[in-house]
Parts: structure tokens; C-alpha cells; sequence
């Protein structure tokens, strides 16, 4: 197993699988995250099953480890890229051989990471350490985290920061999915075209998802 | 004469491989590790002869001027590959397949040399197969054949347009792979200046390191030159930039007899001279000529538009001159018949040296798709180089100095008349007599270099089995290395005004335009008249910048062009002495009332050999007699 | 047409290269890129000046000696395509042209434009070959080959092995020279018994030898004068992916 991490390869199967694992995790985020739209005693209650679920609190260690996983190797990646030219070219066009967002990843990615860094300070360090208003539902006490969370989606510079993460985000995926299936070796000529296709609609639905729903509330702050 | 003893084995034609590889000497595995082999050239017979000694235990040095053994012109043969075995049902056979070789080279190739190659093509096409070359298929999964011009049998092996790159490759990963197991060294970057003998035996080459330019010294107990074909004499020419004669003439100028100098294939379509700064010529595969229709306008100086040319106004000339061959006669002959529309002024495009090949039939009756899944990677080819589309107009075709199948004389041990110097492949005069047939050329350089000289040789190294490695601190290396650096000395210090390009583009032209397509006693005087001056003036006025210990391309091409004046010189002479046509080799004097090749077997049935010589001016002409027992001597005719 | 010409020159591997400056006039459209170059060492010779050193040998996009980085792309400003074959007509008259070697730790630069690339032939050491030796092959049509496999091996076996993947990759990856052997080789029954090995070692080699790692971004496919795709980096997973998990 030594010499699988230690080859190139290895270690971008590690980053691969990691981005798919954040890639279907993102899913469900953004799942609970509709549930926003139903209303506080729908998404507290969905909030409440996520931090008290055993599955749930199981994998979001795992999410963690899959996290730095990612980071971890990317950099190791990166910085080994980095030292295979020494000497850079004058002039580069990559304006026809390839997307910008996959000249870009590790940029994306940190961009993404500085977004972490703020959305984990605002609800998730709050939710776990910080003092937070109770609701009954069924005589269940639950967190208020829809007021949490709408309370920040009213700030328009709040707003702006979750917007552009989204789009990071996005282009991150636009690359990140069809390549994580690439280097898994899940690819061909047939399923090339069609992993585009899926990877644009999944991008579309993260990155629009993301984006629209703290608009929503920005939008009904101002026009309500 | 006793020096040419071909040492054609004894028995009938189709034993004589069996029965000699029966009886001559063998190297025992112990010893065979013992010996070292220089092999110069990678290409298809060179890394095939190095991978194959290399498997049998012998020690290879191998030499390439390239950066890469993969490189080799090998690379460029687009059409494919012979071999005779019959997959087709058409009635081919080993004996067929000779004798299509003996006819095609206008019956001035040995007998023995051409059968035994037949023979062995077969193992051939399974060697390349095994090593993972990706020969077209069937849909069953089978081996896919083509037909070829000149023959009426389908058994070319073929891999799309690119049939010597798969080749080469296969070749070159056997290469590779005894590179890895330390059997094969390889010095990439080096040219061949210089043979070396002890006591008359090739024992080994002085190097140039293209790097550094220091001269090197390598030693082993027998030479092999695979060294290729010299068609850029011409200049222009469809060979690869590089290609040269300088290790093969260096060889020759130490006592390796040189055949049929003068026999050089001329191929009809290639893409035409588009400037004057033009490197070389893009050569389009003859398979093209299935579905393609040659054509002048029937007018002088026409300059219509070719779509605007009518029907009537139009001279398919070929097939008008060979109606039972039309647009498929050999190379030879449709070049020759290119070249005299032209020079009589029915020419096409700007400098009027051109015709058409036409696919617009072809494109109506069988449909562009069609024409595209047969030729899709040649018409793309074409339209990168000239700009022109190939679906909408004809592509415009002229014909460029090709494959020479002149080279060192060889024994059917494939030894040169210099004992431990062995030539393969192109670099040889080898089995194609006087015109080479279509996918000849891959099957000669496998053969040799998988399956014939790894055994021939074993009959020269059995005397060395006691001889230790030969020391490079001996004075006949020191003198070796010492001539070819007062060679390179003298070049660099003529610090002229012309170029090299210069030079060798007026030698090509003289050599084209007198020793070419046609010949004739006037022209090939004058030629050597011109050569000579040349040569001179040359020798006098070029320019060669930089210094001696560097990277230094001017220089390398100087080495190689002041070379091809001394060979240029030999294959007038060559030509003037044959003065009949035969094949490629087409004399005025000698032709027929229609205007084709008119052989003389009564005076030249026989191989040309030179001797360089060691006193006095003159080569020394040698005549090796051919004797034809089992074909019967045909007029070639494809009328 | 006329162009100005901006030119790596480097006198050796251990001397500092710089860009030169040079205009040149009485260029035409047919031209090719090399034929042009050609033109200004004339020029330069004629001068007393030292030539521009460049690699080249068949012209015809099939040999892969030639290799400039132009206008910031590998061969060119075509997709595609070897520098050899790239014409002037694809330029605009009167362009600045840059021109330079193939930049990565593992092509050290010899002279001026010529880039050292064997360590593409080391990585071909390391198992880009079948272990057949002359004599044992069995008869041609034994191993029937199944035509898509065959044209798919093929289409991987076309490399020309110029390294234009190695210098269009922002992270100077060898990965489609390495993936287009291996694929090549997989997909034929005669490759198949050393498939996983051979991409083990060949990608260890690649890594040994200071070639990054590939990220996807498919450069490399649109720059390969021969257009060979990324599906062959995605055999070249698998098989290395797999080999992995059986050892």
C-alpha cells in the first residue's frame, strides 16, 4: 500500500474519492437547506434529526477527516506540481486546451476554504459552543437555528459572502466532478459527454440551490 | 573477384534459408556474452537487429543522431507491410511474392536474397503482431490485408496511414525493454564519422557527441549499419531531414563495396515545392491511386480553374498510355509519365510542376463519407501543408525522390566485402533490384534486423569467441579519430560566405534535374562536371558558425552534404556506366517506341559494385552476374 | 508578411538563456513555422551570427523531434498539430511571436530551443513493452483481436512521443504520454498479462523523474499533434487503481 499513496496516482484517488464524498454531502446540505423554505418548525426539526441522529453524528467526523483528506493531498499535490517547472513559460494560452475553472482548482479551493472558515464561525461554532434560543415542538426541546440562520441571510454583506461561496463552489464542481470520476478511471467515450451533462445539472443545482436561498430571504427582508 | 562471393547456398531455391542456417556456425550462449555488437541506426532493421542480439546475449552498443530511438525515419513509411501469407485466399504464396519482387525490381535482384525474404516476411508479421503492433483487423478479430500497386494479390499488412510508426514502435520497445536489462547501451545523439578496422575487420566507430562535440571511440567485435537510405541528396526529398549517407560512405571509403548507387525510387505523389525555403517534400501514400484519377489539362499553359476545366478538355494521361493498369502502374512508371507532361508544358499550379489527382469521381459515386473513412488522416495531411481543401478540388501531385535501393553490397550473410561490417535494411542493396514494390520496404527491415542477421552473424562472431574486448587505446583508433577530426577542423576553418543549405540545395538540383527520373550520357557527364565544381566551391566557400564543441546543426549538415558530393559523383558514374533502363533507372538511349524502360540483359544483368579507390581517381567498377532459375525473364509491362 | 520574432536563446545546459529579438520580412502564407525558422538562420549565418538551434527531422508530424512552445501554446496556434506542420498563414502579418523550449525540471534545455526529453525514454524503459522475444511469437492470426479493441489501441498507439502533453500541462505531467502506452497495450490480449504491472512501473518512473501529476484539465488532449484522448488517462486509472488494490 506504501507505494499506492506514495505514486502520484495513489494520492490523487485519495483527493477523488474525498471531493466525491464532499460532493454527495453537499447534496444533503443543501437538501436541509430547502427545508428553509417550508418554514422554522420544518427545518429546526430537520436541523434537530441532523445533530442528533447516531448516522449522522458517525459520518460528520468522517466529513472532517474527508475535508482535510482533500486539503491535505491537494497541497502535497500542488506543491510537487509546482516544482516539475522550475523555469515558467513567458507566455501561456490556455484559452483553447481547457476550462478555466480546471487551471484554477487549488485558487477555487482556498477561496472555498476562506468561505468555510466564515460559514463554520457562523453556525456551525454557534450551534455546537455558542448560547442558543430553544422552541418545544411536541414537547421535544429544539434549537432556533432557522432564526440563526435567517437572521444572518437579512445582511446584505452576509448575503454577498454566501452568494460568492456558492460560486466558488461551482466552478470548483464544474471541474471537480466529471474529474473525480476520471481519475477513478469510471470514464470513456461514452460516458465522457454524459458525466459533462451530470456534472453541469449538479453544478447548476449546488451552485444555484446555495446562492438562491439566502437571496430569498434577503429579497422578502427588503420587499416584506 | 574474389572479394563478391555472395555465398548463395547450395540446393533448391526454396532450402537454400534452411539448409544454410543448418550449417552455419553457431556462438554458444556463454560466449555470445562475451561478444560485443555495434548496431548504428534505430529504425526498423536496426533496433529490430539490437532488441533480437540483445535477447540472444550479446553485448549491443546502439547509435542513433537523433534524441530518441523512436524517432527514425522508419517512422514515415505510411502504406504497410508485406507478407506472404495467403490470408485472403487469393492464391498468394512465398513463391508468388517473390516473383512479383523479382518483377518489380525489373529482374536485377538475386534470386536467393528476394526468395528468402518472402519466406521470412511471414515471421515477421507474427513478431510485430506478438509485440503489440495494432495491425488493421476484420470485424471477426482477424488480420485485415490491402492490395498494393503492382502486384494482383492482397497481403499488405497495414495500420491505417501510419503502418511504419507501429512498426517502428514495436520495434523500438524491444529495444527499449533490453535497454532496461542493460543488454542494450544507448548513445542517442551521436553521428557515425568514422569506421575503424584492426588487421582489415570492422572493429569499431568514431562518434561525434552532437552534445558536446567531442569525438568518442567505441569498439566491439562486429559492426552492423542500419543506417537507411540516402534520397536527400535530392534535397528535397520525402525522406526526413536527417536522413543521411555518411556512416554507409564512411564505411565505403575504408573497403565496403557500394551496389546500384544510381538505383533511387522516385515516388509519383508526393505534395509539390510550395517555396523556395521548403525543407522537404510531404509524401502522400500511393493507395491514394485506387480512387484518385491523374490529369493534365490537353491544353499548353491551361490556367483555368481545374473545376472549370471540361471533361473532354482533360488528359487522364496514365490511363490513356496504360489502359490494363490505368492509375495503379508502379511508381516508376507513373512518375516518369508525370514528369513528361510537365516538362513537355501541360503542367499545373504556379510553377506549372504539378498534375491532379482528382477524387471528384470517386466522392460522386461512392459518397464523401466514404472516400473520408479511407483516406480521412492523407486528405487532412494534405490540406494542413497547401491550404487547399482535397474534398472540393483536386489535390495537385508531383513526383519526389523517395527510396533508394542502391546501398552497401552485402553476402546473403548480410556481411559487406569489409569482414565484420554487416548492412541492413535500407542502408543495403537489398532485395528490390532496380525499383522497390509498395510495403517491400518494412518487410526487408524486419526480416533482417528479427531473423536473418541475428543468425548470419553468429557465422563471423564464431571466430571471436576467444578475442577479448577490444581496447579503444590502440593506435588505429587514435588515427581514425584523429582523421575525422581533421575532417571536421578543415570544414570549420574554410569560414566561407555560403551556406550549407545553399550547397546541398544546388547539389539536389543537379542531382534531380540529371540523375533523377530520367538520365541520358550528355546529362550525367555534364553532371559530374557540375558535382565536381560544386564540391569544390564548396570545399572553398561554406560558412559553418559556432565551434566544434557544441551543438552545432551547420556543422552536422556540412558533414553529411560534403559526403553526398562524393556520393552524388558515384551515382553518375553508376548511372552512366548502366546504359540500359531498368526499373527506377531510366536511360534515353535505352527505351522502347512507346517511351518505357527498355532492358538489356544481354550486357547488364548484373549487379553494379564499386570499390573505392585506394589509388588513382576512378571507383573500380566489380560485376556480380545475375542468374535467373526459376522466374523467366519477362519484359515489364503493364500496358 | 512580416513578423517580429521574440526568441528563447540559451548557448548551453549550464548558461542562463534570455529572449533575442528579430523581425523578419519576405515570409509567405506556405510556408511552414520550421521553413520560416530556416529563413532567419540564413539570414543569420549570412550575418556572422549563430543560428537558432531547433529540433526537426521528418516534417511531417510523425517523427516528434520538433517542439516549440509558440504564442504560449505546444506546437502552436492550432489544435492538434506538430510544430512542423503549423504554416505562417495561421499568423497575422506583422504578430509578435514568441517563441520557446519545452519548459519542465525533467526537459532540461540543451540549446536554445531544443529541450532534452529522454526521460520519456526511460519511462518507456520502465515497461512500455511486451516481453516477447524474437522467435517465440505464435502465428499472426492465433490472437484474434476484436476490430474495436484494435482501433482503440490504435488510437492510443499514435503518439509520437513529442512531450507537447508534458509542456501544454500546467503541472509538466506526463500522464497521456505514460496513459497512451499503457492503454495501447491493455487493450491488446498479447499487453494484457503485464497491463497492471507496466502501469505501475511507469508511472512510478514518471513520478521518479520530476513529472507532475495530472489534474484533469485536459490540455494535453487538444495540444497531442495526434489528438489522443483523455479516456486513455482514465484506462491508465483503472489499471493502476486496480493494480493497487491487488497487491
Amino acid at each position: 500500500m506504501g507505494s499506492f499513496i506514495n505514486a502520484s496516482i495513489g494520492k490523487k484517488f485519495l483527493v477523488s474519492i474525498s471531493g466525491l464524498f464532499l460532493i454527495s454531502f453537499l447534496a444533503v446540505h443543501l437538501t436541509v437547506n430547502l427545508f428553509l423554505l417550508a418554514g422554522q418548525e420544518s427545518y429546526n426539526l430537520v436541523a434537530h434529526f441532523m445533530a442528533t441522529d447516531r448516522v449522522i453524528s458517525f459520518l460528520e467526523p468522517m466529513l472532517a477527516v474527508g475535508f482535510l483528506l482533500h486539503i491535505a493531498y491537494s497541497v502535497i499535490l500542488t506543491i510537487s506540481n509546482q516544482k516539475a517547472r522550475p523555469q515558467k513559460f513567458a507566455e501561456v494560452d490556455t484559452s483553447r486546451s481547457s476550462s478555466w475553472p480546471s487551471q484554477n482548482m487549488f485558487v477555487l479551493g482556498g477561496l472555498i476554504l476562506a468561505f468555510l472558515v466564515l460559514h463554520l464561525s457562523n453556525f456551525w461554532y454557534v450551534m455546537q459552543f455558542g448560547e442558543m434560543d430553544y422552541i418545544m415542538y411536541d414537547g421535544i426541546a429544539v434549537k432556533d437555528a432557522y432564526t440563526l440562520v435567517t437572521g444572518k441571510f437579512v445582511i446584505w454583506y452576509h448575503v454577498l459572502a454566501y452568494v460568492a461561496g456558492a460560486v466558488f463552489l461551482g466552478f470548483h464542481l464544474l471541474h471537480g466532478f466529471q474529474s473525480s470520476f476520471l481519475t477513478l478511471g469510471l470514464y470513456n467515450k461514452k460516458w465522457r459527454r454524459r458525466l459533462e451533462i451530470i456534472g453541469i445539472l449538479y453544478t447548476i443545482f449546488i451552485a444555484a440551490g446555495f446562492s438562491l436561498i439566502p437571496l430569498y430571504f434577503l429579497i422578502g427582508h427588503y420587499a416584506g | 573477384m574474389s572479394k563478391l562471393n555472395a555465398k548463395i547456398p547450395e540446393g533448391p531455391l526454396a532450402d537454400k534459408w534452411q539448409n544454410h542456417r543448418e550449417s552455419i556456425r553457431l556462438v554458444s550462449p556463454a560466449n555470445k556474452t562475451r561478444l560485443d555488437v555495434i548496431v548504428v541506426g534505430t529504425g526498423l532493421s536496426g533496433a529490430s537487429a539490437a532488441s533480437t542480439l540483445a535477447e540472444l546475449g550479446y553485448n549491443v552498443k546502439s547509435f542513433c543522431f537523433q534524441d530518441s530511438p523512436r524517432r527514425a525515419h522508419s517512422v514515415a513509411a505510411q502504406g504497410g507491410m508485406n507478407a506472404a501469407k495467403n490470408y485472403k485466399n487469393d492464391g498468394d504464396s512465398v513463391f508468388r511474392l517473390f516473383k512479383d519482387i523479382i518483377k518489380g525490381g525489373d529482374y536485377r535482384a538475386r534470386e536467393a536474397y528476394v526468395y528468402r525474404a518472402a519466406q521470412v516476411s511471414n515471421l515477421s508479421i507474427d513478431q510485430l503482431v506478438a509485440a503489440g503492433v495494432p495491425f488493421a483487423r476484420e470485424y471477426s478479430g482477424y488480420l485485415d490485408n490491402r492490395s498494393f500497386g503492382g502486384v494482383q494479390v492482397s497481403r499488405t499488412f497495414y495500420a491505417k496511414g501510419q503502418t511504419g510508426q507501429q512498426c517502428l514502435l514495436g520495434a523500438y520497445s524491444g529495444l527499449i525493454r533490453q535497454m532496461a536489462r542493460g543488454k542494450v547501451t544507448m548513445y542517442s545523439r551521436r553521428d557515425m564519422l568514422e569506421l575503424v578496422l584492426v588487421d582489415g575487420k570492422a572493429r569499431g566507430i568514431i562518434t561525434r557527441n552532437l552534445v558536446t562535440g567531442e569525438l568518442e571511440r567505441h569498439s566491439a567485435h562486429a559492426v552492423v549499419l542500419a543506417t537507411g537510405g540516402y534520397s536527400t541528396i535530392y534535397y528535397l526529398s520525402t525522406l526526413a531531414v536527417g536522413s543521411n549517407a555518411s556512416a554507409a560512405w564512411s564505411a565505403h571509403k575504408k573497403g565496403a563495396f557500394f551496389a546500384n548507387p544510381s538505383f533511387v525510387q522516385i515516388h509519383p505523389t508526393s505534395v509539390p515545392q510550395l517555396n523556395d525555403y521548403q525543407a522537404k517534400l510531404t509524401l502522400m501514400s500511393e493507395s491514394l491511386r485506387n480512387d484518385g484519377r491523374i490529369w493534365v489539362p490537353k491544353k499548353k499553359g491551361d490556367n483555368r480553374h481545374p473545376g472549370e476545366i471540361p471533361e473532354d478538355e482533360r488528359d487522364y494521361y496514365l490511363e490513356r498510355r496504360y489502359p490494363a493498369f490505368g492509375n495503379l502502374v508502379p511508381r516508376d512508371v507513373a512518375s516518369r509519365a508525370a514528369k513528361e507532361r510537365c516538362d513537355a508544358g501541360y503542367g499545373v499550379g504556379e510553377t506549372g510542376l504539378s498534375v491532379y489527382l482528382d477524387f471528384s469521381q470517386a466522392i460522386g459515386k461512392q459518397g464523401k463519407d466514404v472516400i473520408r473513412s479511407k483516406y480521412e488522416n492523407l486528405f487532412d495531411m494534405y490540406e494542413k501543408t497547401t491550404g487547399e481543401n482535397p474534398y472540393k478540388e483536386p489535390m495537385r501531385i508531383y513526383p519526389a525522390g523517395h527510396y533508394t535501393m542502391g546501398g552497401l553490397w552485402v553476402d546473403y550473410n548480410l556481411m559487406t566485402t569489409i569482414p565484420g561490417l554487416f548492412s541492413i535494411g535500407e542502408s543495403n542493396f537489398s532485395d528490390h533490384g532496380a525499383n522497390r514494390l509498395g510495403a517491400g520496404s518494412l518487410m526487408q527491415c524486419a526480416n533482417d534486423g528479427y531473423f536473418i542477421l541475428p543468425v548470419t552473424i553468429g557465422d563471423y562472431l564464431a571466430d571471436d569467441i576467444r578475442t577479448p574486448k577490444i581496447p579503444v587505446d590502440i593506435p588505429e583508433f587514435e588515427k581514425a579519430e584523429k582523421a575525422s577530426m581533421e575532417k571536421l577542423q578543415i570544414l570549420m576553418s574554410v569560414k566561407g560566405t555560403q551556406t550549407v543549405t545553399s550547397f546541398h540545395r544546388r547539389l539536389g538540383r543537379i542531382m534531380w534535374d540529371l540523375c533523377g527520373m530520367v538520365r541520358n550520357e550528355k546529362g550525367l557527364k555534364d553532371a559530374l562536371q557540375m558535382v565536381g565544381k560544386l564540391k569544390k566551391e564548396f570545399w572553398s566557400d561554406v560558412r559553418i558558425p559556432g565551434t566544434l564543441y557544441e551543438v552545432n546543426q551547420e556543422l552536422e549538415k556540412a558533414v553529411r552534404v560534403a559526403d553526398f558530393f562524393e556520393l552524388g559523383h558515384l551515382m553518375c558514374e553508376d548511372a552512366l556506366a548502366r546504359e540500359e533502363s531498368c526499373g527506377a533507372h531510366f536511360r534515353e538511349e535505352s527505351q522502347t517506341p512507346e517511351g518505357e524502360t527498355k532492358r538489356i540483359d544481354s550486357r547488364f544483368s548484373y549487379v553494379s559494385v564499386w570499390e573505392y579507390p585506394t589509388k588513382g581517381k576512378h571507383h573500380i567498377l566489380h560485376k556480380e552476374a545475375l542468374g535467373f532459375e526459376n522466374v523467366e525473364i519477362q519484359e515489364r509491362s503493364y500496358k | 508578411m512580416e513578423f517580429k520574432l521574440k526568441i528563447w536563446r540559451q548557448k548551453d545546459a549550464r548558461s542562463q538563456g534570455r529572449f533575442v529579438d528579430y523581425s523578419i520580412t519576405g515570409v509567405t502564407g506556405n510556408m511552414s513555422f520550421l521553413e520560416m525558422l530556416d529563413y532567419l538562420n540564413k539570414t543569420l549565418i549570412e550575418k556572422g551570427d549563430d543560428p537558432v538551434a531547433y529540433e526537426h527531422d521528418c516534417r511531417e508530424g510523425i517523427c516528434g523531434s520538433c517542439a516549440l512552445y509558440i504564442n504560449g501554446r505546444a506546437h502552436g496556434p492550432a489544435d492538434e498539430i506538430a510544430t512542423c506542420e503549423v504554416r505562417m498563414r495561421l499568423f497575422k502579418d506583422g504578430e509578435t511571436i514568441v517563441v520557446e523550449p519545452w519548459r519542465a525540471k525533467s526537459f532540461p534545455v540543451i540549446k536554445d530551443l531544443i529541450a532534452d526529453r529522454q526521460a520519456l525514454d526511460k519511462i518507456m524503459q520502465a515497461g512500455g513493452f511486451i516481453s516477447v522475444n524474437a522467435g517465440s511469437a505464435p502465428e499472426a492470426n492465433s490472437i484474434p483481436v476484436s476490430r474495436e479493441s484494435a482501433d482503440d489501441a490504435f488510437d492510443a498507439a499514435i503518439c509520437i512521443g513529442c512531450g507537447a502533453c508534458v509542456a501544454a500541462c500546467k503541472n509538466s505531467s506526463a500522464m497521456l504520454f505514460v496513459a497512451a502506452k499503457v492503454s495501447h497495450l491493455a487493450l491488446l490480449p498479447q499487453g494484457r498479462k503485464e497491463a497492471r504491472k507496466r502501469a505501475l512501473a511507469m508511472v512510478a518512473k514518471m513520478d521518479e523523474l520530476g513529472f507532475g501529476s495530472c489534474t484533469n484539465t485536459t490540455a494535453c488532449e487538444t495540444e497531442c499533434p495526434k489528438g489522443i484522448s483523455m479516456t486513455h488517462i482514465a484506462r491508465l486509472n483503472r489499471e493502476f487503481l486496480l493494480s493497487g488494490f491487488q497487491t
